[in-house]
């Protein structure tokens, strides 16, 4: 017989262990099965995972790199994960991102020029990524609109809009906000103000990280609170969880899923903007592509649980970042991440698969994440 | 005992589902040509035994016999092939399809691979006619009136072949006319050879219509009885376990001032159509008024457009003297009103949050559950463990899901959060539909307690029984209107059916 | 399709086909320029087509399935791959070689879609993610075998791209391409003429059809299907394979008949646009088709302005910029969303794993 209060450690133990059970097994026979791959086509894969691990975490700087890498991961997984809150799903992080970039790197290098005048970092910074957000905010808030009045499902309308984004941004990169400097050739804009630049954490050459990973660990707090303590989060996910239910209490359902959008492309639109602030310092044609997938990688990863993203973002930047390590060492190509990442996404969302495997038995509810076009 | 007039036989059937014994070690048998009632509560296992006979579940131990031989029933498919038909509680047709899609289907007639819609149509009028039974093969299912849509699910079984046929709860969806139409047709079944087993928890219905009756219990048989010998107390105290006191006991209402003004209310419903047209009552506090109905007569969609979950077309909706015509759902609650809706796990819950969130769904942003849009959790959490206490939730504790509880006890958590409330109206629709015996009597409590305290209730009800017990008046809706409202002291249950059924009204 | 419906699809393709008439008149006669907008919006219109026939049948079944776009990527690359592979290492000739890269395609379709009904019938995940969990495998494994295979360590190609054996042939109807001017619209490639045969075929199987029946039942009613004995897991399951197969067959025409090579992520939302097009189509073929063909009058317009380019008036100087031409399919999917031209019912269970 075990005493009670050991028994009751144990259980705590276990209570805090169990979630991360199917993620870390995911994880496991994900990468399992990517050596397989990457054994079929004639790579070492020990090798290659060596190479991973040691260029995510072999120096102080490749640790910094993951960080960095690890920052728009943060904020675009809490973009979508806060959509699943409320019972939608963004897969229009990608072009929120873009916008978001753009806009900030626009009031980043043209607002002095508008105001004759220089300004302070306090008062560029906010304004700049302020901007992004907008810009994010307006880009999700369309589709949550559509959504909202007409029925139209987010899904499709959200990818519509990616695509939308990528136009208008290669419209505007080639066309009234390409950098004027005629050696420059890449579509890009030209370089923000220095006042308009987020600092990096530490004064040391080649540690590039920067206080936009603390503001998305501080970030990824926020939107916790917001979910679980205020009555704003109750309303986003009373809807999330039975729109009917949440109508019949009171709930304006129509304006809740607007305002859940548009929180989510804010997010999304602040990662676009910290990496034009904080590390680019400019926006360049296509760097948002794949991050919407990303996203909803981490986002299912981390169990739309705002904690849980932030592991899950830093995993996935760890392996983004190892990969170049990985492919200067074997010549295998980086993008056997996104394979890898894919087979993480799937082995998370069909955990079924995974309980199967390992013989788990389920003890959560299934949670509600999306609905048909039926509803 | 061989009995060569044995059709059917269960023998020791067990099932065991996640946390309940739906059957345990039961035994039934089925005559040729009788109709045999089973009669239990919601939940006593006679939908279990039943999709176990129709190969919809599997029993864990037990055997199935049909004309003396031992079959095993691995899906429907061998049912059927063993000639068992049967009518669900929930019709099994689908509504855009017509009606002779739905007979086919699954045993189709085709013609060089494309199917033959003209042949099966032509044996579904034979049948119809050699059973009396009115149906138009090519009229779209989702169409016909209940009434209809039954008759399509028998001729279905007919179709092929059934000599074994199962009714579960045949008759909760008719009016009291259509109900005696069925027991005809099931007496002309049974005159050629067919057998009937008649799920039901209407003792009335058993009494009038079955040769045999046995009733379960949690899971068990209790007994089998024949009607001359018992009568409706007998059958309650066997199916219950105990005494039950088969009427509700109240005061008579003192009827005060209006709290519930609606005036040439229209309302359409999903499809656009008008199903409420011209309704105008009145509900006073300290009484309860009841709207009887056969259900699809735009009750549901009137109870959802006097609480703000439907736009309504035209019309007034006035509440406590305020006029809330179009309001969303807020705005009215906050006038005063409590809503019990018709579908309790769509509407009423939000089934994977916890009892103590449920409890505050409606008045979560007002103090003192929030304050400065920040949730108080600790009032929440006393607010549940007062209103489990003072409404007898049964639930381990306030913070498990609410999908963890029995359907009474989740009504419990809606009544609590409601009724708790200071109201002025309550609107309550269907408030014990599927419930046990235990949670019914409650309800029906609670809602006189909330009269006797001067609200004004308003009852939506389809069984006719639970309106004629607990209503002050009784107003009817046929067809999207009310036809007639008349005092419940000197209501009539054949007139009531027969105004329910659309027969005109002769001065009141 | 009502009639109403009808008339805005006509309407549109009107608008797209006048503006291009406008543009080119000084160079060709409109019925010149109208002639090679149909047949060109026949053509572009292919992958639209079959990938909206692939969604009718999962949906029709109560399978929501977004991870079309995946699919067909997926298949255009093997397909690719595989002609490639007959062609360069096993030498066999161009037609042979293509014929095989069709097969493939089709049966990467099929496995594609095999995955999503062990995710969404059997596992019952939820459908849309698992869509999205098909449509990120597809990107992620064409992109890194696309570039392991050609350019990685031990690569079979040593860096260099091998010739490609070609795109398949046109074929011509007889005698109706022979007549003068707009013969030009029935002379087309094979896989544009399988996806109209195929809009055809599935109407009639869908409809008329035993097998259409229980489909049709399964995705309103799963439960009543199965009171009468159908075997709902497996309709489902065979149903979504066939939409793979369809897919797949999308996914040929990207790399084997519209153009010789692999692009990573080229299908470029078209697998998202074809179920708009279901979805506008009312969940019937011949709807689906016509919503499929705005598409394409869509992508031809952008092609035919392109090729008119100088012709173009100042005035309409924006119709010259291609990022703003290139907007109009995906604003058309948005603004058919919407519903406001229209609203259409999908199947009662659509999207529901049945749980027994």
């Amino acid at each position: 017989m075990q005493r009670p209060d050991e028994q009751g450690f144990f259980k705590n133990l276990q209570r805090w262990l169990e979630p991360l059970l199917v993620p870390v097994l995911a994880i496991l026979t994900a990468v399992i099965l990517g050596g397989i791959i990457v054994k079929v086509v004639n790579g070492d894969p020990i090798a290659a995972y060596r190479g991973l691990i040691q260029g995510a975490f072999g120096s102080p700087r490749a640790l910094s790199e993951t960080a960095v890498w690890a920052t728009p991961y943060i904020f675009a997984g809490l973009a979508v994960a806060f959509a699943f809150k409320g019972g939608l799903f963004n897969i229009g992080a990608e072009g929120q991102i873009a916008l978001g970039a753009v806009f900030a790197a626009l009031i980043g290098y043209a607002l002095p020029g508008w105001l004759h005048t220089s300004l302070p970092a306090y008062i560029h910074i906010p304004l700049a990524v302020g901007m992004g957000m907008l810009a994010g905010a307006i880009w999700g808030g369309i589709p949550g609109a559509l959504k909202a009045y007409t029925g139209g499902h987010e899904v499709i309308n959200t990818i519509m809009m990616n695509y939308i984004a990528l136009n208008l941004t290669s419209f505007l990169l080639n066309g009234p906000m390409r950098d004027p400097d005629p050696t420059d050739l890449s579509a890009r804009t030209p370089e923000i103000a220095p006042s308009a630049r987020i600092p990096p954490l530490f004064n040391i050459p080649g540690m590039r990280v920067h206080w936009g990973f603390v503001l998305a660990l501080v970030v990824a707090v926020i939107i916790w609170w917001l979910l679980w303590k205020t009555t704003l989060g109750f309303e986003i996910r009373t809807v999330g969880a039975n729109p009917d239910a949440a109508k019949y209490a009171g709930i304006n359902v129509k304006r809740t899923i607007i305002i859940t959008m548009a929180i989510s492309g804010a997010l999304a639109g602040l990662a676009g903007a910290i990496e034009v602030t904080a590390l680019n310092y400019r926006h360049e044609l296509g760097f948002s592509t794949g991050y919407g997938f990303d996203a909803i990688a981490i986002a299912l990863l981390g169990k739309t649980n705002p904690y849980g993203v932030i592991l899950a973002a830093l995993l996935f930047g760890a392996m983004r970042n190892g990969a170049t390590r990985m492919q200067f060492l074997t010549q295998i190509p980086t993008d056997i991440i996104s394979v890898i990442q894919a087979l993480i996404l799937l082995f998370v969302a069909a955990d079924a698969i995974i309980r199967f495997i390992y013989r788990i038995r389920a003890h959560e509810e299934r949670v509600v994440l999306t609905r048909g076009w039926g509803g | 005992m061989a009995d060569d007039n044995i059709v059917l036989e269960a023998k020791n059937i067990t099932k065991q589902f996640p946390g309940v014994l739906a059957n345990d070690h039961v035994n039934f048998d089925l005559r040729k040509g009788e109709i045999h009632a089973l009669l239990g509560e919601n939940g006593a296992g006679k939908t279990t035994l039943m999709n176990i006979l129709y190969g919809l579940h599997k029993p864990d131990s037990g055997e199935v016999f049909v004309n003396g031989k031992s079959i095993v029933i691995h899906s429907p498919k061998d049912s059927i092939q063993a000639g068992i038909g049967m009518v669900h509680q929930h019709f099994m047709l689908i509504p855009v399809f017509s009606v002779a899609e739905n007979v086919m289907l699954g045993d189709e007639t085709t013609h060089l691979g494309m199917l033959d819609i003209r042949a099966v149509s032509q044996r579904l009028q034979e049948l119809s006619k050699q059973y009396g039974l009115e149906v138009d093969p090519s009229a779209v299912v989702g169409q016909l009136s209940v009434g209809a849509q039954q008759r399509v699910e028998i001729v279905k079984t007919l179709y092929r072949n059934a000599s074994i046929l199962i009714l579960d709860e045949p008759t909760a969806v008719l009016t009291p006319q259509e109900t005696d139409d069925l027991f005809r047709i099931m007496r002309q079944l049974t005159g050629r050879g067919v057998s009937i087993i008649f799920i039901t928890h209407k003792l009335k219905e058993v009494l009038a219509v079955a040769d045999r009756i046995t009733t379960m219990r949690a899971g068990k048989v209790v007994g089998t009885v024949q009607p001359k010998e018992t009568n409706e107390a007998k059958l309650a105290s066997m199916m219950v376990g105990r005494e039950v006191i088969l009427t509700v006991q109240k005061e008579a209402a003192h009827p005060k001032e209006e709290v519930l003004r609606v005036e040439d209310l229209h309302v359409l419903d999903d499809r656009d159509l008008e199903v409420v047209n011209g309704v105008s009552f009145e509900v006073h506090a300290g009484e309860i008024l009841g709207i009887a109905g056969v259900q699809g007569n735009g009750q549901t969609q009137l109870a959802e457009a006097l609480t703000g979950l439907r736009p309504t077309k035209k019309g007034k909706v006035i509440i406590a003297g305020k006029d809330l015509s179009g309001k969303p759902p807020r705005p009215i609650i906050e006038t005063g009103l409590a809503h019990i809706p018709e579908d309790r796990q769509r509407h009423g819950l939000v089934l994977s949050y916890t009892v103590a969130d449920n409890m505050v769904l409606c008045n979560y942003y007002l103090p003192p559950f929030a304050r400065w849009g920040v949730i108080q959790q600790e009032k929440v959490d006393e607010n549940a463990r007062k209103l489990i206490k003072d409404y007898d939730v049964r639930t381990p504790s306030p913070y498990v899901p609410t999908s963890k509880l029995s359907g009474g006890n989740q009504q419990k958590v809606i009544v609590a959060r409601e009724l708790s409330r200071d109201v002025k109206l309550v609107i309550a629709s269907q408030p014990t539909r599927g419930l046990d015996v235990g949670s019914i009597e409650y309800i029906h409590k609670e809602i006189v307690i909330m009269r006797d305290r001067g609200v004004g209730v308003l009852l939506i009800s389809a069984e006719l029984d639970e309106i004629m017990s607990l209503s002050d008046r009784i107003a009817v809706m046929y067809r999207g209107q009310i036809v007639v409202v008349v005092d419940a002291r000197q209501a009539d249950r054949e007139q009531l059916g027969l105004w329910m059924a659309g027969a005109h009204v002769e001065a009141v | 399709m009502n009639g109403r419906r009808f008339a805005i699809i006509v309407f549109i393709i009107a608008i797209m086909f006048g503006t291009v008439v406008l543009v080119g008149i000084s160079k060709n006669t409109p019925l010149v320029i109208i002639t090679s907008m149909i047949a060109t919006t026949i053509a572009v219109a292919t992958p639209l087509t079959l990938g909206a026939l692939c969604g009718l049948y999962c949906e029709r079944a109560g399978v929501v399935n977004i991870g079309i776009e995946g699919t067909m990527l997926g298949a255009a690359f093997f397909g690719w791959l595989a002609s490639i592979y007959m062609n360069t290492i096993f030498h066999f000739p161009a037609m042979p070689s293509l014929i095989v890269g069709v097969m493939a395609a089709v049966l990467t379709g099929g496995l594609f879609a095999l995955l999503h009904a062990v995710l969404s019938i059997t596992f019952k995940v939820d459908q849309i993610i698992g869509g999205t969990v098909i449509n990120i495998l597809a990107s992620g494994i064409t992109g890194f075998l696309n570039r392991q295979m050609f350019f990685g360590a031990g690569s079979v190609f040593h860096g260099n791209i091998p010739d490609s054996p070609g795109v398949l042939p046109t074929i011509r109807i007889p005698l109706l391409a022979d007549i003068p001017v707009i013969g030009r619209v029935f002379i087309q490639q094979p896989i544009a003429w399988s996806a109209i045969a195929l809009v055809i075929i599935t109407q009639i199987v869908i409809f008329h059809t035993r097998w259409g029946l229980r489909t049709r039942a399964v995705g309103e009613h799963p439960r009543a299907a199965d009171t009468v004995g159908i075997n709902v897991i497996r309709m489902r399951y065979f149903n979504v394979i066939i939409g793979g197969l369809l897919a797949g067959l999308a996914g040929a025409y990207f790399t084997l008949e519209s153009i010789s090579s692999f692009q990573p992520d080229m299908t470029n939302g078209r697998g998202f646009i074809a179920l708009a097009a279901m979805i506008f189509g009312n969940w019937t073929p011949f709807g689906a088709w016509s919503a499929a063909l705005v598409f394409g009058a869509a992508q031809a317009l952008q092609i035919n302005l392109q090729f008119f380019r100088t012709l173009i008036p100042p005035q309409l100087a924006v119709l010259q910029n291609s990022y703003v031409v290139g907007l109009a399919p995906y604003l058309l999917t948005m603004v058919i969303l919407t519903g406001l031209i229209g609203k259409t019912i999908p199947p009662a269970a659509d999207g529901k794993p049945y749980e027994k």
